[in-house]
């Protein structure tokens, strides 16, 4: 074997590797070369045939050569396997535009989300959520609240009572009833920290009013709890549901659960006060009555109006809701339509209402 | 409660400059909301004219042309009045007046130039109980002493302006002109000025012809007084305006002077026609089921709530609240019984509830002070003498139990601060008080607060606090944060995950009404029960407490098909009410209705009986009770598909139902549930606990039974478990086949069972032990043949 001959290999060699251009064809190359019979494998079992002092050059020479093809093999074979992997994946591709395989999500009702974020609100400043009955004695839901039989202001809340033997049962009209069963459940007679959202009826309806509906109450009672307080608080709540934007307003009024009582007006969030439809042109929008829980109250539900005094306020959730999501017509939300209910479908508690 | 600005300024120096908007709305910051606040005649550009010429149109039958002197100009101007003739003073709307019915604009009237119009009473915009007919029927014509080029308005004493308050129920001392003008003086610091009470009594004196017998704890004060030889006519326009302002239409002069009173004080008064009286007046209450036919000759039923005024011959009204037809005062009344008493507050109320609530019942209601009830006879009686030339007699019958001393509160000042949580200055928490005619003495740290009897809503130191803090401006309070000590807040955590799981799983949440009706009451529900009825209620479909929520779920249901929405998947939780012995029950319940397409992970399938009961699984498992729940056949409301519905039990306590609905109650497919959710939330769950994942493979066998149709899944697996040892890990049918190869009267079923051992590997020789044992007991307990895999 000589130099010649290796010479003449080489060239085979590199002028096979350079005519590749499939996977078949480089296989081939594969058998010509390092197969059974193939040129490197036979030059290979030749070594024993060379003399001794040309051994270690033409071993050499062999393994250039075998390293010069699978090199260059292994190259050209991830090539074709990267083009016909992607040749594959073309043929795979699908049209993504097609509609989706639905996962259809179901919905909570407006005044379920409505209450849920006062209740988070209130949930992260201390207060328990209490929820009181809503069938209710009479004197749980007026007497106890200075509201005596014969009262003018029963006028304002006109009541479904109950019949036969529970003639002195009502729905209640008000959450803040639920006030007397924390007041009277609390036996240690100390601090409170509640709010009552939940389902009030009267007999009342038209495209704001419904005969059923909802309100939520707080109760703060405390040692040194004031109007200040009350006002902190009230525009804490304000601000979160609301806006950043909103100013409040106390407004002396009348409630006779509560003395000194206040309504508390918030500046209009649809015009930012400038006077709108909305506001009826004011600025200004009620939106919910407060004050000091009455003495009177605080003692008949057992606590010691000497020791302690607390706040009070409450709420309509739904005028909330309507607000929020600008709802016109209070009898949409307890329509039960499924096309209203399936639109209450997304998170949504960002505390802003547009 | 209208309040004429002209009427409260003869007690109150008001500032000229300050708008009526303006007074409302400083009135509205100390607690007293208005309505609105207005001119009482919304009109510009009038002047007082006079027609110096009126010739007839020439193409018209009935119009005028006129020249009319309105003093810095003469204008022409068409008028359609019959009254319109030369040398009348009339009303003038000038070019851009802007009436009530529009705006007066310069133009041609069939072919004359017109530039304004001669206007009436009515076009002025003053309402219609107010007008009489020759306000509607022509223009006005004044008296020739009215000035030519002046206010109109001013000559007709109608230039007044009103707020129309929407007072609290607590402040019935603001149903007066005094009191209004006692609020005012606390705002605007101003003293109110007296009231003219005085007159010149005859010498005979009235109790020696005339006495009161009072029957009744319901009349704590009745005075009396009598007033002779009264001329009944109209009233002077300063009153007949002030009425009309008030909202009060004038009748005569005599009927005004009790309402002008009423007005003024608070204090409504009756007068009665003495002669057809006769000389002895009873209050007493009404006897139970007491006939009486009232002014409107309605004929009343009464009860022993109702206070009557009578004569020796029978009852003449309803004292409060409607006068009797026989006693009125009429044209031809010569003498006069004037009535100033209180009644009980409540037994007006109920009274007038039922009959009439009126200016006079409203006041009642709220409750009145003696004192006033004295100053409003004295003050008819005035007035009486004044504009009806009336000759008083001497003396007064009286009857009266009230205390009319003012009372004392103590208050002190760390406590206004305290309450209020701001630091009022003592000299104005005093002066505040002083501003509200209040008397104040302090001694140390405390002041000792006299309250005029007028102030009946203040009785205890909060009361004072509340009117320091309302004058001084409660919005003029900082806000800030409790600080309070530190707590947990808590709220409904389980019904909160329940609605968001069933929202997860693709229900929607519906809230509807609780109030259903009586024939309904008992629909969807299984045990003997009486509903609880209201005793009024709005309409006959809302009359009855629901004890179950799917009479509502299937309202919701109908109402969504007739508007085409036939894919229904909805839930609602809700309380429902029981009668129970002698109390009753408000319990929590949980509903769930599917009709129509329902998505199940992401295929679309229609809903049926094991949708549901997946839903109810997904559910039960969800909060806990997996493994401890079963469904079976049993009691289930007849609103139900007697083979297509189960109860649902936990730990062996019926907690509810599902199944289809029955086809007498809906003719569609529609599925329903019902949960008692204090029932089943009563029952405890485990913790939630780790349990090792076994390091050993498991081994899965397939096994099918032939058995006979009417065999359950649920027997079979309760089988399957018997027969085999702890290594059974899971068993589960994944097939239920009918059919071909398989009898008609049977059905196969097909079981995956897996096997595992927590502590070693199984080897097939273990498993098939316990397969074969479960092989057989199967084919002898069920009847079962082992289909051929």
């Amino acid at each position: 074997m000589n130099n010649e001959k290796l010479n003449e290999i080489r060239k085979e060699l590199e002028l096979d590797l350079e005519k590749v251009d499939s996977e078949a064809y480089l296989n081939e190359l594969k058998v010509k070369y390092l197969g059974k019979k193939g040129l490197i494998t036979e030059l290979n079992s030749e070594i024993k045939n060379i003399p001794n002092e040309q051994k270690k050059d033409f071993g050499m020479a062999v393994n250039e050569f075998r390293n010069l093809f699978t090199t260059s093999y292994e190259q050209h074979l991830a090539i074709f396997k990267e083009e016909a992997l992607n040749k594959k994946l073309e043929t795979e591709t699908i049209d993504i535009t097609l509609p989706s395989k639905k996962i259809k999500r179901g919905s909570l009702h407006p005044m379920t989300l409505m209450t849920e974020e006062f209740e988070d609100l209130f949930v992260s400043m201390g207060y328990t959520v209490y929820e009181g009955p809503e069938l209710e004695s009479d004197e749980n839901c007026f007497q106890k609240l200075n509201i005596p039989k014969g009262h003018p202001a029963r006028d304002a809340q006109d009541t479904f009572y109950l019949k036969d033997e529970f003639e002195n049962f009502l729905l209640r009209t008000q959450t803040s009833t639920a006030q007397v069963h924390a007041m009277e459940e609390n036996t240690a007679k100390g601090p409170l920290r509640i709010v009552c959202p939940g389902k009030v009826y009267r007999r009342d309806e038209d495209a704001t009013h419904s005969h059923q509906f909802m309100q939520i109450e707080g109760l703060v009672i405390d040692e040194n709890v004031s109007m200040a307080d009350l006002k902190g608080t009230l525009e804490m709540f304000c601000k979160k549901i609301l806006g950043d934007k909103v100013e409040i307003r106390f407004r002396p009024s009348y409630f006779p659960f509560t003395e000194p009582s206040v309504e508390v007006d918030v500046s209009c969030f649809k015009c930012q006060g400038k006077g709108c439809n909305l506001c009826k042109q004011t600025g200004w929008i009620e939106v919910l009555g407060a004050g000091m829980v009455h003495p009177h109250v605080l003692e008949m539900c057992g606590y010691d109006p000497k020791k302690y005094q607390g706040f009070a306020f409450g709420t309509g959730i739904d005028r909330f809701a309507m607000f929020k999501y600008g709802i016109p017509d209070i009898r949409t939300i307890y329509g039960n339509d499924i096309r209203f209910i399936e639109q209450f479908d997304r998170k949504d508690d960002t505390y802003e209402v547009k | 409660m209208k309040l004429s600005r002209n009427f409260v300024s003869d007690y109150i120096d008001l500032d000229k400059k300050l708008s009526i908007k303006q007074i409302a709305e400083d009135m509205t910051s100390v607690g007293n909301e208005y309505d609105s606040a207005s001119p009482l005649i919304n009109c510009t550009n009038l002047v007082v004219g006079e027609i110096l010429s009126c010739e007839n149109h020439p193409n018209s039958d009935h119009l005028h042309c006129c020249v009319v002197d309105i003093g810095t100009e003469k204008l022409n101007i068409v008028c359609g009045a019959p009254n319109c003739r030369k040398g009348l003073k009339v009303i003038v709307a000038k070019d851009g007046a802007v009436l009530p019915g529009g705006t007066i604009k310069k133009g041609i009237i069939r072919g004359a130039e017109s530039n304004g119009m001669i206007c009436s009473i009515a076009e002025l915009g003053l309402e219609n109980k107010f007008l009489e007919d020759k306000d509607r029927d022509g223009i006005h014509e004044f008296p020739s002493d009215v000035e030519v080029g002046s206010d109109p308005l001013k000559a007709l004493g109608l230039d007044d302006e009103v707020i129309d308050f929407e007072l609290t129920s607590n402040r019935g001392d603001l149903l007066s002109i005094l009191g209004m003008a006692y609020e005012l003086g606390a705002i605007y610091q101003k003293e109110v000025k007296p009231i003219d009470t005085t007159f010149t009594e005859i010498k005979d004196d009235v109790n020696d012809v005339f006495q009161i017998k009072i029957e009744t704890e319901d009349c704590p004060l009745f005075l009396a007084k009598k007033a002779l030889n009264v001329t009944i006519k109209e009233s002077p326009t300063f009153i007949k305006n002030r009425l009309i302002a008030s909202g009060i239409r004038p009748i005569n002069n005599v009927v005004d002077i009790s309402n002008y009173v009423m007005l003024e004080t608070g204090q409504p008064l009756h007068f009665y026609d003495a002669d057809s009286l006769g000389n002895t007046l009873i209050v007493r209450n009404a006897k139970d089921d007491e006939k009486l036919v009232t002014l409107d000759n309605i004929e009343r039923t009464l009860n022993h709530d109702d206070i009557i005024i009578a004569n020796e011959e029978g009852s003449v009204g309803l004292a409060g609240v409607m006068g009797g037809l026989s006693t009125e005062v009429e044209k031809t009344t010569k003498n006069i019984l004037i009535e100033s008493a209180i009644f009980d507050s409540i037994k007006i109320r109920k009274t007038s509830k039922k009959i009439l609530r009126s200016e006079a019942s409203n006041r009642f209601e709220k409750g009145l002070d003696p004192n006033r009830t004295y100053m409003a006879i004295a003050r008819s009686c005035a007035l009486l003498e004044k504009y009806a030339d009336a000759k008083i007699m001497k003396g007064t019958v009286i009857h009266d139990k009230t205390i009319k001393e003012n009372k004392k509160i103590e208050l002190s000042l760390s406590k206004i601060n305290k309450v209020l949580g701001i630091t009022i200055p003592e000299d104005e928490v005093i002066s505040i008080l002083q501003r509200l005619a209040f008397t104040v003495k302090k001694s140390k740290d405390t002041l000792e607060v006299e309250v005029p009897t007028r102030r009946r809503d203040i009785s205890i130191a909060e009361d004072l606090i509340e009117e320091v803090g309302r004058i001084y401006g409660m919005d003029n309070i900082k806000g800030k944060l409790p600080v309070l000590n530190v707590s947990l807040g808590a709220y409904n955590k389980t019904r909160r995950a329940i609605k968001h799981k069933l929202a997860d799983l693709g229900l929607n949440e519906t809230m509807s009404y609780t109030l259903i009706p009586k024939e309904n009451a008992h629909e969807f529900t299984i045990d003997e029960f009486s509903p609880i009825y209201l005793n009024d209620p709005m309409s006959e479909d809302r009359n009855t407490l629901r004890n179950s929520l799917l009479y509502s779920l299937k309202e919701v249901y109908l109402y969504n098909k007739a508007r085409n929405n036939t894919n229904i998947s909805i839930f609602e939780i809700g309380k429902c009410f029981y009668k129970e012995n002698e109390t009753y029950k408000e319990n929590s319940h949980l509903a769930v209705l599917l009709s129509g397409d329902f998505y199940l992970d992401i295929k679309k399938e229609k809903a049926d009986f094991y949708v549901l009961k997946g839903i109810t699984e997904e559910l039960l498992d969800f909060l806990g009770y997996e493994n401890r729940y079963t469904f079976e056949k049993g009691k289930v409301p007849q609103e139900l598909h007697p083979g297509i519905s189960s109860s649902i039990n936990v730990n062996g306590i019926t907690i509810g139902f599902l199944g289809k609905t029955h086809p007498k109650t809906l003719k569609d497919d529609v599925y329903v549930l019902e949960i008692n959710l204090d029932k089943l939330l009563n029952i405890k769950t485990g913790k939630m606990k780790y349990k090792d994942i076994s390091k050993y493979p498991s081994i899965v066998k397939d096994i099918a039974f032939i058995v006979d149709k009417d065999v359950t899944s649920k027997e079979i697996i309760d089988t399957i478990k018997k027969a085999s040892s702890k290594i059974l890990n899971n068993v589960e049918l994944f097939d239920l086949y009918t059919g071909e190869n398989i009898a008609k009267d049977k059905k196969s079923l097909a079981y995956k069972l897996t096997f595992m051992d927590p502590t070693k590997t199984l080897t097939e020789e273990e498993v098939m032990t316990v397969f074969n044992n479960i092989i057989e007991k199967v084919e002898k307990t069920n009847h079962a043949i082992l289909r051929d895999q």
